[in-house]
């Protein structure tokens, strides 16, 4: 449990960053920038990563914290999970992510882990991407050439694998407000401590016992975060039911192709999806 | 909730034997002044990394160290061929049968991998880190050899797990009740029975997971070589060093210091051990080895992993006339210490507490591409138990039966004991109405079936089943001329002294070596009791062969009911010699002596003395009595003449989400008899530990393979072990039937809930889903399998 060695730098601003990221770049140095460090370190550890240098955001003021805007609200990315968990503006404006921050890991990590790592880390498994997605989120990078902002759907690529280039840094997440909505994170694992097998974010709004508008995302049915485009539109303009939410629910499979593991096969997944995505809505819908 | 039953009214004139004391020793390991090997630093100190093999199988066909040599703080680099003359090969203490065959085992390999994670070299540097970075720059060239992981498969030798061996089969083992004479002939039961039942279960591989990894440090620089180890068995490993390595015994000095955990996993003598020994002493200085997580997973000997398949025969009416047990088990790659002897260990239970006429057991222990297994809590029992009460509901199933009446209608009434049983072995007590009255008092049985029936009539998607399991497990390990009688190597007896200090306190030397199991605790409240002091003026020591020069450690159950037994017996001694020497003080005759809280009165008068005036006299030695020896100390060692048999009734109310396959255990009882119990924190502690690791193989862990050999769960993402989140509140309660195998009426209690928890949620998970068509689930009853089983049984519309 020893990682290689390896340099270390705990610059203060942006900037510095960028430069050390251009520089490491030039010299054909792989980089490791180092947020919570709850996936990072372990992984070092293990040795499946061995950068030549981690670049520590810890001092980085400028990353952490949420801030209110006309219609959205823009989140460091270095915020840790636990003030995504308990932030009022969150619980106000965006439960969604509220809710899920809270079902992240334990205390610990939820303390030490930030918001933006584990956007940036893109474990499939992870509970961050899913929830980030359904709410149409906007991911702002710093690079050399300036600031860069890119679309949630266009975000996540693969497994582990994001939009953001090698010079550059995920700087802020800018989430359009979702308030008075309905929400709800369906995690099902194992056991308490356990990355999801699969999880259903959803976010629902209802008009007189109808459902105007929703958003679902999936984790873990795909190397990437899923919308449940299927079902948001078979529940749109249906009534806030058990019927109607089991009818519309029993499309969360589609078009997903999620991995077998250990936990589950695929088949399983794909079942899990549909009876977790009903759970979520009806949580959501307050039913 | 947990309640006690009252103490017995021998136990209640004695004010420590009964009473829930905290523990002792937490008070230095929960404020960090705790004292694992992992911390100790010598002087000069090297640090030891293990070279593996990423192969399940292969011939070694060179192997380059130049670079690792060359690394930064490295010192040496050592491989199987370097130390080949002197790494002897690691003990196997428990061959089953004469023939038994096993292959040569180096702690270093030589020649030939067998399974993944076999140390192929051993790095010695300066720190942890310069030898973790040179294991990278080792090039070992491999020439791969078919693998072999599957156990029916291996049983067939189409494929060898080692190239010197000619099978895959090591021995096999046989009892038969006809042949041996206490029972009948399975063949005639099972052809003139009106109801045989026949099924194939699989206990999966486990592992052991304990809280420490294993830790090594070797000092080669005094008289004595010694050894620090995170081990369970301190005692059997010095004498197995001296035997492997061909150092004089009295030269070996080890100590096993604070242990966290070791659930059999620490029963062990490692290669990591001997690698460290012979490192330490190429190098003439002292050195330590740590093991990651990672390899604790890997490599630590895992448990289990045996198929059983079983036939059991019955009237209509449910009398029990046959059980027939035919297993493969597991040993992995290599015979380790007790490998071979753990299905053996499970022989004599599989007929539990059931009065079977007839008997069979057959076991055949095949070798596999796998690290080899070994103890794990429970060792043998927990396989036998799952497999006897799994079959007692399919045949309650088979004939429409309650699955307890049909128990009922089979076990040993409480007036049948002594009782020997159709394997041979002697219950001495035992209630086992007595224990599952009351479980289903506390579960409330009968309610719990009618919310059963009305969740099935409303089709309700979370199913309701209740598990039962009856069992009882041989405890106290071990009469020594029974061990013997199984060629084990060893005897089973257990050594203590006491010794009164001059200033009047109490130092008591025990064999059995604690690793969590609170001895310093319970040892204390035996001894004040038996002396009449304070239970704070007793201090209890163990673990280091230079202070606890004899013992055979803690394994088994058997450090109360053995070790216990010798630490009284030494006690004893002590009261005894004491009488003389206050008979002389007092000028009294030794007749006249009462002996009571903690010192002798003349009978009838005031003049009395106190055992630490006794043992200052003693020390001084001004005015001893002639031909007695000036100090008060004793020695005692006590050779069980039975096992204790502890029994007991559990209980599980379990949920199973249909649409998600999900497993909750919503109500757990257990009615444990343990016999006289000595301190009721303690058990709590075991039995609620014993209970998850029990529901833990159940539910949630199993060691997985791919196919080219390689653990798939080598970590704790993937290798599940519960938390307390996922863990029921357990009902526990008592019975006493008290042991009349030794003086306390103990029993022991450090298995017991992981033998009979197991069974109980399987069979709950199958009684939630029987009338759905389900069958049969393998463990762990995963979520994933658990709906699996739901849908094919949907395609097979229920029947089988």
């Amino acid at each position: 449990m020893i990682p290689s060695a390896f340099d270390y730098a705990a610059p203060s601003t942006v900037e510095e960053v960028l430069a050390m990221l251009a520089a490491a770049e030039s010299a054909g140095d792989e980089v490791k920038l180092l947020a919570g460090g709850q996936s990072l370190l372990p992984v070092m550890k293990l040795r499946m990563a061995d950068p030549a240098l981690v670049i520590d955001l810890g001092k980085i003021s400028e990353l952490v914290g949420v801030s209110e805007q006309e219609d959205t609200l823009l989140i460091g990315a270095m915020t840790p999970h636990h003030e995504i968990a308990t932030n009022a503006l969150l619980a106000k404006h965006l439960p969604l992510l509220h809710k899920a921050a809270a079902t992240v890991a334990d205390p610990q990590v939820r303390h030490r882990g930030t918001f933006g790592g584990a956007l940036v880390h893109a474990d499939p498994a992870g509970d961050m991407p899913a929830p980030v997605l359904a709410t149409g989120a906007t991911f702002i990078l710093a690079g050399p050439r300036g600031e860069r902002r890119v679309e949630a759907s266009d975000f996540f690529q693969g497994y582990f694998t994001t939009a953001v280039a090698d010079d550059e840094i995920l700087t802020h997440i800018q989430v359009p407000k979702f308030t008075g909505w309905g929400a709800h994170y369906e995690k099902f694992t194992r056991v308490a401590q356990q990355w999801s097998i699969v999880a259903v974010a959803a976010m629902v709004k209802i008009e007189d016992g109808t459902f105007t508008r929703a958003r679902l995302g999936l984790t873990n049915m795909a190397s990437t975060p899923l919308r449940a485009t299927a079902v948001e539109q078979a529940l749109v303009g249906s009534n806030a039911t058990l019927e109607s939410i089991t009818a519309a629910c029993s499309l969360a499979a589609e078009g997903t192709e999620p991995a077998s593991d250990l936990n589950g096969d695929s088949t399983y997944r794909k079942h899990l999806s549909t009876v977790l995505a009903k759970r979520a809505v009806l949580a959501a819908a307050g039913l | 909730m947990t309640s006690t039953t009252e103490s017995s009214p021998a136990a209640a004139q004695k004010p420590e034997i009964g009473k829930a004391r905290l523990r002792k020793e937490d008070a230095h390991l929960i404020t960090g002044r705790s004292r694992f090997t992992d911390n100790m630093v010598l002087p000069g100190m090297l640090h030891l990394a293990m070279v593996r093999s990423p192969f399940a199988h292969a011939k070694i066909t060179g192997i380059n160290v130049t670079a690792a040599k060359s690394s930064p703080g490295v010192l040496a680099v050592l491989t199987g061929a370097d130390v080949a003359q002197e790494q002897g090969s690691l003990p196997n203490a428990w061959p089953v049968t004469p023939d038994q065959k096993a292959p040569a085992h180096p702690s270093i390999a030589v020649d030939e991998v067998a399974f993944a994670g076999e140390v192929v070299a051993v790095i010695i540097a300066r720190s942890v880190a310069a030898a973790r970075d040179a294991v990278e720059l080792v090039d070992v060239d491999y020439e791969e050899l078919p693998v072999v992981l599957d156990l029916e498969e291996a049983f067939t030798d189409q494929v060898l797990a080692h190239s010197t061996l000619d099978s895959n089969k090591s021995a096999t083992w046989i009892f038969d009740s006809a042949e041996a004479g206490t029972g009948t002939s399975i063949a005639d039961a099972l052809a003139n029975s009106e109801v045989v039942v026949e099924r194939t279960l699989y206990q999966q591989r486990v592992i052991p997971a304990f809280m420490e990894p294993r830790s090594i440090v070797v000092d080669p620089t005094g008289e004595q070589l010694t050894m620090w180890s995170s081990t369970q068995i301190p005692h059997i490993l010095r004498l197995m060093l001296a035997l492997t390595l061909g150092i004089p015994e009295s030269k070996v000095r080890v100590i096993a210091p604070d242990v966290g955990g070791g659930f059999g996993g620490k029963l062990q003598v490692t290669p990591e051990e001997i690698i460290t020994v012979l490192a330490a002493r190429r190098s003439g200085k002292p050195c330590k080895f740590t093991e990651t997580r990672s390899e604790s997973l890997q490599v630590g000997h895992h448990g289990r992993a045996q198929v059983q398949r079983l036939k059991i025969s019955a009237t209509k009416e449910g009398i029990v006339t046959g059980l027939s047990v035919n297993l493969l088990a597991d040993m992995g790659a290599y015979l380790g210490l007790i490998t071979s002897g753990i299905p053996i260990l499970g022989a004599f239970m599989y007929n539990s507490i059931y009065k079977f006429p007839a008997y069979r057991f057959e076991c055949n222990n095949i070798f596999t591409n796998k690290p080899w297994t070994d103890a794990y809590r429970g060792a043998g029992r927990p396989e036998a138990t799952f497999a006897i009460e799994r079959m007692m509901d399919e045949l309650a199933t088979e004939l429409g039966m309650d699955p307890l009446e049909l128990r009922a209608k089979n076990w040993i009434r409480h007036d049948e004991f002594p009782f020997t049983t159709v394997a041979g072995l002697e219950y001495d007590t035992g209630n086992y109405e007595a224990a599952t009255d009351k479980a289903i008092a506390l579960f409330d049985y009968d309610g719990m079936r009618d919310e059963q029936k009305r969740r099935r009539e409303n089709n309700d998607p979370v199913q309701l089943g209740i598990g039962i399991s009856t069992f009882t497990e041989m405890c106290g390990l071990a009469p020594s001329r029974v061990l013997g009688s199984l060629n084990y190597a060893a005897g089973g007896w257990e050594h203590a002294q006491v010794r009164v200090l001059p200033t009047g306190t109490i130092e008591v030397v025990t064999g059995s070596s604690a690793h969590g199991q609170g001895h310093e605790t319970a040892w204390s409240q035996l001894v004040a009791d038996r002396l009449g002091v304070p239970f704070e003026n007793i201090q209890v020591l163990h673990g280091d062969t230079a202070i606890s020069q004899r013992g055979l450690d803690t394994y088994g159950s058997r450090s109360l009911s053995v070790g216990g037994m010798a630490v009284l017996a030494a006690a004893d001694k002590v009261i005894e010699k004491a009488r003389v020497i206050a008979a002389h003080m007092m000028e009294a005759s030794e007749g006249d002596l009462e002996f009571a809280n903690g010192s002798f009165t003349v009978k009838g008068t005031e003049q009395s003395t106190t055992l630490g005036e006794i043992a200052f006299a003693a020390f001084s030695a001004h005015n001893m009595p002639e031909g007695v020896e000036p100090n008060l100390d004793s020695e005692a060692t006590f050779d069980p003449v039975n096992f204790s048999y502890p029994h007991g009734t559990h209980l599980a109310a379990i949920e199973v989400d249909t649409e998600t396959g999900h497993v909750n255990v919503l109500k757990y009882v257990c009615v444990d008899d343990i016999g006289v119990v000595v301190n009721p924190v303690l058990v709590e502690g075991q039995v609620h530990g014993g209970l998850a690791q029990g529901i833990s193989q159940a539910l949630y862990e199993e060691a997985v393979y791919d196919d080219a050999g390689t653990l798939v769960s080598g970590s704790f993402v993937d290798y599940l072990v519960p938390g307390a989140p996922d863990l029921p509140h357990y009902i526990t309660d008592r019975t006493e039937t008290p042991a009349t195998s030794n003086q306390l009426g103990a029993k022991g209690v450090g298995e017991a809930g992981t033998i009979a928890s197991t069974p109980a949620i399987v069979n709950g998970v199958l009684d939630a889903l029987r009338h759905l068509g389900v069958k049969d689930i393998k463990m762990p009853c995963t979520p994933s399998r658990v709906w699996h089983a739901l849908e094919e049984a949907k395609t097979t519309g229920g029947m089988q």
